[in-house]
Parts: structure tokens; C-alpha cells; sequence
């Protein structure tokens, strides 16, 4: 059975403008319903500003990113926010707010102008905030939560949003290990049970190894490497891409990286 | 219930402005007599669709430009509209309407030129720099202003002076009709744009992810907010305050969503206007207060007291 076509961005360069260099150059990254995809590399390695092009934010120089066939920049705002849902790397709270009210601004793109949240929203809120086990937090102000609790919030609204594909921006920085790993497991059970698919940027190279499906290693805005964890996590890949000596292990059939100490080298 | 109580107030608010007045007109004659029907109901009724007016705008224009500390005043329309109120005087335009239409004129004016300077390379309006063109053009607009105002020495300059600080007493069943007629599609706009905001107040790219259409929400709610200031400017002059400090105590009985919050702001805005214009016109009768400095006195010490309560609980 093939899988549903949702994202396909193709050999895609982009250039901020009065830039030497290009931002991205020549990226792909093809995502179907089901699939987890993992995109890694260093800072300043082209990883937001693919997700900006694969979302219609910035036109891509050549190339195309389409979503559901349709190129990315032709959608409405609106309509795409129906199709994928996004937890941003970093959001104001200008105002304070409490659970449940940030979790149905995920319902926005369902509105009308002047109506009011139907049933329907409420029970999209209801399920939203479920399956990230934050209902009983609804009525917590936000700036009360925990770090693990805010990600699964906003996960949560994301999820409001009813998407067919998921993209999370580094959702786990500075996350313990307990909640670093309820997150990935939410989202792997979201790939598997609810047949999302997710795009996850990461810099966690042992969780995307064990979590994803596949992985999209890029280095200065070129893609150093793509598809299953074992064929591009190599210690060759990740040594010259992260530029640091480091070991390789397999663990439960899956790469794990293991960064060498310096005295270490060529041991 | 915080809506029947806000109702209560706004009918409260016109009541005493119908009611109350230097002279004394009795109970028993208040829907026949002259001063109620042509000088105290058109009056009460543009204080508050001015008060109305300028406190949406601030609520809107706060969320737009990401500081709670916003005010229609920092838009610099006020000092384009002082400026074509003085340039009528200076050419001699004499029309009973040549004064607010002149002022609405330097407004439109002043707004204009905001926006372009507000465009950052020609599309995206950055809301930091729009605030700061906006101090800017009015600073420079009111200079210009002071400037043939302390060149000519004329005695009629000095009038249009008054007049840009003179509050509500050129109130007529005119301007009320015009303003009922010219408000309705910036407040729709305004508040069409509730949900919007909500999703702005997270930033621009999270408020894209959800759906929101980033640059036209931003340039309706900056264009509306201008559009009514203009008008409350052309027909009372500057009164500041309100549309500073009504959203914030707004903020802390609805709370931040604004949806509730603009109708709300609204509300309350005409209803303090209402209330401290009458306190204008009787507190030192037969002599009028500025209208902006009651503002301040009743709108400061009811703030402190919602701050307060706020903030305990």
C-alpha cells in the first residue's frame, strides 16, 4: 500500500537576500503519511530555513516544495494551517493565558470571522489536549507549566489543528530525559497510530536515530546525507558534519553516537 | 454579568450627561426642552462614540505594535491634525466645517506618511518601526504648527490652538450623524480582526503556522485604528488616556482574549468619556474643564483600584 503523498520538497536552493552564499542548495526532503523524518546538522546548517521554504514562507530560487501537490507559496495560510500544524522553535506570550485557550487557537483556521467556537471545536480541543495527556492542566496558566508540559501543550495545539503533517522545531531543547523521551514516544505514537507525518528538527542524533524513519543530515545549506539512520549516521558522515571525532555504536539495531574526548582520537 | 454591569455603566454614564448640566432643567421637562435635545443628548452621544472610538483603536493598535503600552496619540495624527487645522485658519477658511474637515485632512495626512515610512522594503509593515515614525511625524508636525503659531501672532491661530485641545463643545446632531455613519467600517474591521490578534500576540511566524494572514491583518488593524483616531481628533480634539488606559482595565476584567475585549474596550471607552465630559461641564460651571484632564482623574484612580484587585487575587 502506498502511502499518502504529503510533503515533497525537491531540490530546493534559497539565498537570503544581500547573501553570498546559498542558505540551501539543492535539499529535498520527502515526507508520506506514517513516516517520522529527522532533520539534523550543525548550527546554521540550512534546517529552519527548509522548513520555512517546505512551508511556503520563503520561495525557494529553484526547485519546488509542494504540499498535497500543490506548491507550498500557493496555499492560503488559512487552508495549509488545516493541513500542518507547527510548533515553532520559540513563541511570545505577549499576553498571559491559560491551557485550554492556547490549545483552541489551534482551531483558528476552522472559524468563521464572526462566529463563535462550535461544539466541534471544543471536542477537537478536547481530543487535542488527550492524547497529550495534558487535559487536566487545561485550566493552568501557562507560565505555571513546567518545560515538558509547555512542549506538550503546544504539541497539543498543533494537534487542534487536525493536520495531516506535523513539523517540530527542536522541541526538546533543554527538556530532561524523562520528558525528552515522553515527547518522542507522543510523537512516534502519532506517526504510527494516528498516521501523521512528522518532521522533526532536532539536534538530538541518538533520539532521531532510534525515533525516525529517516534521516536528513544537512551541512552548509547541502545535504550530506539521507534515508534510514544506519546507512547515513556513519562515523564518517557525522565526524566531518559536526566536525568532532566520534564513535559509533549500534543499539538495538539502530546507530548511537558516542563524541570522543580529545585524548581519545584515532584510539 | 461583567456585561450587564458595563451596560448599567454606559447607561448610567449618558443618563447623567442628559441629566446633569450648569443649567438646571427639571425632570419633568428633560424630552421637551431645547438645551437636552440639541446641546446635551448630541453631545453625550459624541462622547461617547468618541471615547468608544479611541479606546478600540488603542486596544487594537497595543496588540499590533507588541507593547501594552501603545496609545492612539503615539500614531502621530494628532500633530497633522493640528497642522491642517492651523493651515485653514492661516488661508482663511472660514466654513463651520472647515476646521475638523482640515484637521481630519493633516490627519489622513500624517497617517499616510507613517505607513509608508512603517513599510520595510516595501511590503511587510514592521509595527516597531511604525510607532517610532509615528512619534517622529508628530514631533515634526507639531513643530511646524508652534512654529506658524509663533510666527503669525494672529489672534485667530491661537484659536485653532484651543480648538485642536477643546474637547467636546463643538458637539451637534451633525456630527454625531457623521460619525455614526463614518465609524461602523473601522470598528467592524477592528473588530473582524479579534481572533487575529489573539494568534499575533505568539509572533509573526507562529500566528502564520495557525493560519493567520500575517500582513493584511496587520495593515487593516493599523489602518482602522488611524481611521477612527482621525475622526475622534477632527471632531474633540486630542483627548488622551483613554485609549490607553481603558483596554488595560478591560485586560483585567475580560481578560486577554479579544473577542470579549474589544467590544468591551469600546463600551467602556464612550462610557468614560460620557462620564468625564459631564464632569467637564459642571465640576467649575460656569467654566468647562478640558475634557482629557478628567479623563486622567477619574480613568487613573479606577485603574489603580483594578490593578490593585488585580494583582491580590
Amino acid at each position: 500500500m502506498d502511502r499518502e503523498l504529503i510533503l515533497d520538497v525537491r531540490a530546493v536552493s534559497y539565498r537570503y537576500p544581500e547573501t553570498a552564499r546559498d542558505a540551501l542548495a539543492g535539499v529535498s526532503l520527502v515526507a508520506r503519511a506514517g513516516e517520522v523524518h529527522a532533520v539534523l546538522g550543525p548550527n546554521g546548517s540550512g534546517k529552519t530555513t527548509l522548513l520555512r521554504v517546505a512551508l511556503g514562507l520563503a520561495r525557494p530560487a529553484t526547485g519546488s516544495a509542494a504540499i498535497l501537490g500543490q506548491p507550498a507559496a500557493a496555499w492560503s495560510r488559512r487552508d495549509l494551517a488545516r493541513i500542518v500544524g507547527v510548533v515553532p522553535q520559540r513563541e511570545d506570550h505577549l499576553f498571559p493565558q491559560r491551557v485550554r485557550e492556547t490549545v483552541l487557537l489551534g482551531r483558528y483556521p476552522y472559524l468563521s470571522v464572526w462566529g463563535a467556537e462550535r461544539p466541534e471545536d471544543q471536542a477537537a480541543v478536547d481530543r487535542a489536549l488527550a492524547r497529550c495527556d495534558v487535559s487536566s492542566l487545561a485550566t493552568r496558566w501557562i507560565w505555571t507549566l513546567s518545560g515538558g508540559e509547555y512542549q506538550r501543550v503546544r504539541l497539543a495545539r498543533a494537534l487542534a489543528q487536525e493536520p495531516k503533517l506535523l513539523v517540530l522545531d527542536e522541541p526538546t531543547a533543554s527538556l530532561d530525559v524523562r520528558h525528552e523521551m515522553e515527547l518522542f514516544e507522543l510523537v512516534r505514537a502519532l506517526a504510527d497510530q494516528d498516521g501523521l507525518a512528522v518532521v522533526l528538527i532536532t539536534h538530538h542524533v541518538n533520539l532521531a536515530a532510534r525515533f525516525a524513519d529517516r534521516v536528513l543530515l544537512l551541512a552548509d545549506g547541502r545535504t550530506a546525507g539521507d534515508g534510514a539512520p544506519a546507512d547515513v549516521l556513519t562515523r564518517e558522515t557525522v565526524e566531518r558534519v559536526f566536525a568532532w571525532p566520534v564513535s559509533i555504536a549500534s543499539f538495538d539495531g539502530r546507530p548511537q553516537m558516542i563524541p570522543l574526548r580529545k585524548q581519545e582520537e584515532h584510539s | 454579568m461583567r456585561w450587564l454591569g458595563l451596560m448599567v455603566v454606559v447607561v448610567l454614564a449618558l443618563a447623567l450627561a442628559v441629566v446633569l448640566g450648569p443649567a438646571h432643567v427639571s425632570l419633568a421637562d428633560l424630552t421637551t426642552s431645547d438645551i437636552v435635545r440639541s446641546l446635551r443628548l448630541p453631545r453625550a452621544l459624541l462622547a461617547f462614540l468618541v471615547g468608544g472610538s479611541l479606546a478600540l483603536a488603542g486596544a487594537g493598535l497595543q496588540a499590533l505594535v507588541r507593547n501594552p503600552l501603545a496609545d492612539p496619540s503615539l500614531l502621530g495624527l494628532s500633530g497633522g491634525a493640528g497642522l491642517g487645522a492651523v493651515l485653514a485658519i492661516a488661508l482663511h477658511l472660514n466654513s463651520p466645517w472647515a476646521l475638523p474637515l482640515a484637521a481630519f485632512a493633516g490627519a489622513l495626512g500624517a497617517m499616510a506618511l507613517v505607513y509608508r515610512l512603517g513599510l520595510v522594503g516595501g511590503a511587510e509593515l514592521d509595527p516597531r518601526i511604525l510607532i517610532l515614525a509615528g512619534v517622529a511625524v508628530g514631533a515634526f508636525t507639531a513643530a511646524v504648527t508652534t512654529a506658524l503659531v509663533s510666527l503669525s501672532g494672529a489672534a485667530e491661530l491661537r484659536n485653532a490652538f484651543l480648538w485642536l485641545w477643546g474637547g467636546l463643545s463643538g458637539a451637534s446632531w451633525d456630527s454625531v450623524l457623521l460619525l455614526c455613519v463614518y465609524a461602523p467600517l473601522p470598528v467592524a474591521v477592528l473588530l473582524a480582526a479579534a481572533r487575529p490578534l489573539d494568534l499575533l500576540a505568539l509572533g509573526e511566524e507562529p500566528a502564520r503556522h495557525l493560519g493567520a494572514d500575517v500582513e493584511a491583518v496587520k495593515r487593516r488593524v493599523y489602518l482602522a485604528a488611524s481611521l477612527l483616531t482621525a475622526a475622534a481628533v477632527a471632531v474633540s480634539g486630542v483627548i488622551g488616556f483613554v485609549g490607553l488606559v481603558v483596554p488595560h482595565a478591560m485586560r483585567l476584567l475580560w481578560g486577554h482574549r479579544h473577542r470579549p475585549l474589544l467590544p468591551a474596550a469600546f463600551l467602556g471607552g464612550g462610557a468614560l468619556l460620557a462620564l468625564s465630559d459631564t464632569v467637564a461641564r459642571v465640576a467649575v460651571a460656569p467654566r468647562e474643564l478640558p475634557v482629557g484632564i478628567v479623563t486622567a482623574l477619574i480613568g487613573v484612580p479606577v485603574f489603580v483600584l483594578l490593578l490593585r484587585r488585580w494583582t491580590a487575587s
